[in-house]
């Protein structure tokens, strides 16, 4: 059963290369022909998860070589749930675009991006050679970058520049990284650095390496000194494709693929490493701070969404940094959670600026008259994220605040219940307008007609985040736990596949 | 060892021009300097003295080769080099059509 693998990134390429070609045939075919490819991710996804349920590693060789020798893609509960997540996501962003995209004239060039980025993303979450991590990182981070400047007016082109850069010397970071560790160990394997890592002494050049890793997906993430470039590029970018960045990229190619090098490549843990977890802890901690305080100052829909962002991705820092069971199980769930919420949310804002041509808060006035459907989904979707018990945000704050408990981090934990007041405070300022009378001289007195294909998008998240949250238990079970363990596991990642 | 150091030495130069010039072209330049840095780093990992390039022969059955992974991880480098050069590029030339001006201090219209 492992001859899926190579399908996670093979179908989106493909699609990267038909689409375009499709488009100039007739447009419709094109746009068919990715929804089409993400709804086989979406599948495959499922399938995925399936697969690994069992703590089982599922390793597909790259033109049959032998691990250490050739490139492998190492499939486990991890990687099942991030592209899981990405099936899902990329599914309803697309069928969301299916009419967001009319305003553009390359629609061809749009979906092949998407494509990429998809297939940068997948790669990411399944290979298992370090070097190769970094291709399809920046496969998917050049396409983010084209698309965040996708309207090329002047805000657009600014706001993607700006990202460009910070993103690239994040990038740059982590192939010296990759270079300085080849240096030291001689080979590029995953599985086998963490073996070569474990008998090798524990010099000051590793932990340089590790700083470095660390700086180059601090950038990437957006972690708090290095905000910057996020709140401008999520603005701007079109709707859909923030729900991407937000939702899963970040998530991807900062978090999922640091975890995946302090866990697995360099085995270590709170007992071992105390300053490294303690310095994520810190960073979690002041990003979730500022960025929910940042948050509470914008006047635009989408730049507040933008700014809880940063807020959030320390939320999953703070889970990341307390290390023990129960907080990673959190950072997971909280990624889990994050992602569909922050997704479905960066939806109804695109379905708000489609037809409205705004996402000034004074122009949002009355929103619940106008878009009912839409105003519900927010109201769904702004629940979650702020953590009201049964949606998955919830649920994640909880997970975290008890890891933080058991840890005996009481400070951080009082921070962590403490700082959802603040995230109502700068949801409660979105829900404001939207609740109020609507003003009829803004020229949209009634009703706006529904678009199908934007509301079944949205109204997918919706279930989904609902079922995530309903179903907590079940979720927690057969797919965060599971990727918990293998992140836990540590060395034995490599032994498995090794061995295997 | 002094090779090491002096590739990071221009790894830094990099990033001092990303992160303190005000020209477009020349952020774009600092960017260059840190991927060959980068690059050079790779070459010089595999280099090894008096060795023979890695391929068998009858004559070369001492096997003192150099390390020929990282001349094909330069290779790949220095492509994924490129599509960034030319979309930083390609980029820096729309920015100019918007606002006729590379300074960066006169295209800050984003702020907060």
């Amino acid at each position: 059963m492992k001859g899926f693998l190579p399908l996670f990134v093979a179908l989106p390429l493909a699609g990267a290369f038909l689409i375009p070609l499709a488009t100039k045939i007739k447009k419709w075919l094109g746009v068919l022909l990715a929804n089409i490819v993400t709804a086989s991710l979406l599948g495959l996804s499922v399938l995925g998860i399936m697969e690994t349920f069992w703590g089982k590693i599922i390793v597909y060789q790259i033109g049959g070589h032998h691990p250490t020798l050739g490139i492998i893609f190492a499939f486990d509960s991890l990687s099942a749930l991030i592209v899981l997540l990405i099936g899902l996501v990329a599914f309803s962003a697309l069928l969301f675009s299916v009419r967001y995209t009319d305003k553009f004239t390359g629609v061809g060039k749009f979906y092949s991006l998407v494509m990429l980025l998809l297939a940068g993303m997948n790669g990411v979450a399944l290979t298992g050679d370090l070097f190769n991590l970094f291709v399809f990182l920046e496969i998917s981070a050049i396409a983010s970058y084209a698309l965040v400047s996708f309207g090329i007016n002047d805000k657009e082109l600014e706001a993607g520049f700006k990202y460009m850069v910070l993103g690239e010397v994040g990038g740059l970071f982590i192939l010296l990284g990759i270079a300085l560790l080849y240096s030291a160990t001689g080979t590029l394997n995953m599985a086998d650095l963490a073996n070569t890592l474990t008998n090798l002494p524990k010099t000051p050049i590793v932990w340089f390496i590790l700083g470095i890793f660390l700086f180059g997906f601090m950038i990437k993430s957006a972690v708090i000194p290095f905000h910057t470039w996020l709140p401008d590029a999520y603005q701007y970018a079109p709707a859909s494709i923030s729900a991407l960045l937000a939702g899963v990229f970040s998530k991807v190619i900062g978090i999922y693929a640091l975890v995946r090098i302090t866990f697995n490549i360099f085995n270590l843990s709170p007992k071992t490493a105390p300053v490294f977890f303690n310095l994520l802890l810190y960073l979690g901690v002041g990003s979730l701070i500022t960025g929910g305080f940042l948050a509470l100052n914008q006047n635009n829909y989408k730049k507040i969404l933008s700014y809880s962002c940063i807020s959030q991705i320390g939320y999953i820092f703070v889970g990341l940094g307390i290390g023990n069971y129960w907080g990673i199980t959190g950072a997971l769930f909280f990624i889990l959670a994050h992602a569909l919420t922050k997704g479905l949310l960066f939806l109804t804002a695109g379905d708000v600026e489609h037809k409205l041509n705004t996402t000034d808060l004074a122009g949002i006035k009355g929103l619940r008259d106008r878009m009912p459907t839409t105003s519900w989904s927010l109201i769904i979707g702004l629940l979650s994220l702020s953590g009201v018990p049964p949606l998955p945000g919830f649920f994640a704050k909880l997970l975290i605040i008890i890891g933080a408990l058991a840890a005996h981090l009481y400070l951080v934990a009082i921070i962590c219940s403490l700082y959802s007041t603040l995230t109502l405070a700068y949801l409660l300022k979105i829900w404001q307008p939207i609740a109020g009378k609507s003003e009829s001289t803004l020229g949209y007195p009634g009703r706006a007609a529904e678009i199908p294909t934007m509301t079944s998008a949205i109204l997918f998240l919706v279930v989904v985040v609902i079922i995530f949250g309903i179903g907590f238990k079940p979720a927690l079970t057969w797919i965060v736990e599971p990727a918990a363990t293998a992140l836990l596991r540590g060395i034995g990642y490599a032994k498995i596949i090794l061995g295997g | 060892m002094i090779l090491f150091i002096a590739c990071i030495g221009l790894f830094l130069i990099g990033i001092y021009a990303v992160a303190t010039k005000r020209n477009l072209i020349k952020i774009a330049i600092g960017f260059c300097m840190m991927e060959y840095a980068v690059n050079l780093l790779f070459a010089f990992i595999g280099f090894k003295k008096n060795a023979l390039a890695p391929i068998i022969t009858s004559q070369t059955l001492e096997r003192n080769f150099v390390d020929p992974i990282p001349q094909a991880l330069v290779l790949t480098s220095i492509v994924i080099g490129l599509g960034t050069t030319a979309l930083i590029l390609s980029l820096i030339v729309r920015i100019y059509e918007k606002y006729k001006t590379l300074d960066i201090k006169e295209i800050r219209k984003l702020r907060g």
